[in-house]
């Protein structure tokens, strides 16, 4: 397979990511589709590798992986303080921050 | 063989994602993205990357998605209620995903990377194999990897943090002792109750 159609899936997966975080509002779903942008970049991320020759793009991606699960580690632990709090798990309710 | 692996995987990956999107149920949008990342694993895979392939299952769909699954058992599963902020933001978000998606690829195929039509670099077998990405990590990138070690370990600390038990009296405040009182202020969906605001 060419290395473009692991790009255009890749943009294709991001686009469907960025969607979902414009249209959902649990923040657990969100969370979910930012995991979709965050292996998006990473796929294409790989194929650059492959396309180059060069194994520092896989590095990349593996640090990515761990940045990704730093993330869902403090925002899954946000979600569970916000729970435990009793306010609504809904990011259009939790509007305390907004100008 | 390739070809056929690719458009399968392909459609996990993104029946997988759109899956997310769709589903009401959190619950299983969290399982249509471990189905998505087993697609993704196999990309890797075609792509002769096979230390990132094991990460993403071992790491993604193993234990991230066991994190995810018992977050969303325990805040529950409630579906979203279908109040927009904003008008005709279900019917424009698609269409903001959708010119996302044409800038991507315009922009990509647009780029005169000649490479990019072809078959990728021709690479030995142990291309992307744990040895080599090993000794890639612990020489060369020896201190990206320490970086995100420190990285998860504040990570941890944070999250133990951040959802651990509060002790009450010491974050709400001392002039709120009865630890009702934010339960009852917040009946109404719309008033959020802020720690000290009543102090």
């Amino acid at each position: 397979m060419n290395v473009e159609w692991y790009i255009v899936l890749s943009s294709l997966l991001f686009a469907v990511g960025a969607t979902g975080i414009l249209i959902r509002r649990s923040p657990v779903v969100i969370l979910l589709c930012l995991e979709i942008m965050l292996n998006a970049g990473n796929l294409s991320l790989v194929a650059f590798s492959k396309m180059v020759g060069n194994q520092q793009g896989q590095i990349f991606a593996i640090i990515v992986m761990v940045v990704a699960a730093c993330e869902v580690v403090v925002g899954l632990g946000l979600i569970v303080a916000i729970f435990r709090r009793k306010l609504p798990l809904d990011v259009d309710e939790l509007r305390e921050l907004r100008g | 063989m390739e070809a056929v692996l690719f458009f399968a995987s392909a459609l996990g990956a993104l029946g997988g994602a759109i899956g997310v999107v769709a589903l009401r149920n959190p619950f299983y949008g969290v399982l249509a993205l471990i189905v998505h990342l087993f697609s993704l694993a196999v990309l890797f895979l075609l792509l002769s990357a096979a230390f990132v392939a094991a990460a993403q299952v071992v790491v993604y769909a193993g234990a991230v998605m066991v994190l995810y699954v018992f977050v969303t058992a325990y805040v529950g599963g409630d579906t979203e209620s279908a109040w927009e902020p904003i008008p005709g933001q279900r019917f424009l978000a698609p269409l903001m995903g959708a010119a996302l998606f044409i800038e991507l690829s315009i922009a990509v195929l647009g780029s005169s990377l000649v490479a990019l039509g072809t078959h990728g670099s021709d690479v030995n077998p142990s291309f992307g194999n744990p040895a080599a990405i090993g000794r890639l990590l612990l020489e060369r990138f020896l201190l990206a990897f320490e970086a995100s070690s420190i990285l998860l370990l504040l990570a941890a600390v944070g999250a133990v943090i951040l959802a651990g038990r509060r002790v009450e009296g010491t974050t709400r405040g001392s002039s709120e002792h009865s630890s009702e009182a934010p339960a009852e202020r917040s009946e109404d969906p719309l008033v959020v109750p802020s720690p000290g605001a009543s102090a």
